[in-house]
């Protein structure tokens, strides 16, 4: 297994094995199937998600199934996958090595699940109601994009993958 | 819990995992939407098309969803314009901090027993339930 820390540089070139229109397709590809499984899993839905996270309340257990299931089948497929010399279409698997917990992780995710909390929306199903065209998707898509660049003009020196 | 839908959302489950696994099978990435956006948002030679494709197909199935089983996107929580930019910008900002939200420090950064995953998780799950008890038990689902 060949892995490289997720960093600033640009990715390596793809591997020549399949042809670029194929590489680009299936990225499409992927993005659609995450967003028909956060569909059918009701992540879509605002108030399903503020329905689990409001514990008080009338609560919804939906979404630990959703992360039981996807880590399920990730966590199978995932040590399997490294053992491969290389991914299909590109020359390197880019996994995050950082370790340590700082200040920017915690307080970082903590921003995040207040929004999380307020709207009902993360990142993909905020992506996925825009498709929609639903008004408070829109909304909290740009307000989020906004607050990604804020942070970026501020700090220019902030990492971009996971 | 009369809305609790164990079923779809296992299913659903699986298919955002094995879209994370294929990410991971094909491509050698993390299936990480904030960083994907964020890696967007800079423009980088080379670094656009696959990041736009991806998004692109989030969006097709949205639209998908529109036509064919809108009720999939309802949204009933009604948050005014403004909580729901406040709650973006909160989203967005965190999310770059911390490097990942809900896909990449969720479901990929938990699936490799990442630390700093299962921290994120930790932090992001607990202000996420304080955020919905004050939103929906002390404010009442106005705001």
């Amino acid at each position: 297994m060949t892995t490289t820390p997720a960093s600033d540089t640009p990715p390596p070139a793809a591997a020549p094995r399949f042809p670029p229109l194929v590489t680009l397709a299936s990225y499409f590809g992927i993005g659609a199937l995450c967003a028909v499984g956060l569909g059918i899993s009701g992540m879509t839905r605002p108030e399903k998600v503020v329905n689990f996270l409001d514990v008080t309340g009338n609560w919804d257990p939906s979404l630990m199934c959703v992360m039981g299931g996807a880590i399920a089948i990730h966590l199978a497929l995932y040590k399997w996958i490294l053992k491969r010399d290389s991914p299909l279409m590109a020359s390197v698997f880019q996994i995050p090595q950082q370790r340590t917990i700082t200040g920017r992780l915690v307080g970082g995710a903590a921003l995040f699940g207040l929004g999380w909390g307020l709207s009902g929306f993360c990142p993909g199903p905020g992506v996925v109601g825009t498709g929609g065209l639903g008004s408070s998707a829109i909304v909290f898509v740009i307000a989020m994009l906004v607050g990604m660049q804020t942070l970026h003009m501020l700090d220019p020196a902030t990492p971009s993958e996971s | 819990m009369d809305q609790f839908t164990p079923i779809a959302s296992t299913i659903g489950g699986l298919l955002i995992g094995l879209s994370a696994s294929l990410m991971l099978l094909l491509h050698g990435r993390i299936a990480g939407i904030s960083g994907i956006l964020g890696g967007l948002l800079k423009r980088r030679a080379g670094d656009v098309a696959w990041r736009l494709l991806f998004l692109g197909g989030l969006v097709a199935g949205g639209l998908v969803f529109a036509l064919v089983s809108p009720d999939l996107l309802t949204d009933d929580l009604q948050r005014s314009t403004a909580t729901t930019a406040g709650a973006g910008l909160l989203v967005g900002i965190g999310t770059r901090l911390s490097q990942g939200c809900t896909s990449g420090h969720g479901v990929c950064g938990l699936s490799r027993f990442s630390p700093r995953s299962a921290v994120a998780v930790v932090t992001f799950m607990g202000t996420g339930v304080v955020a919905a008890y004050i939103s929906q038990r002390i404010l009442g689902g106005a705001l």
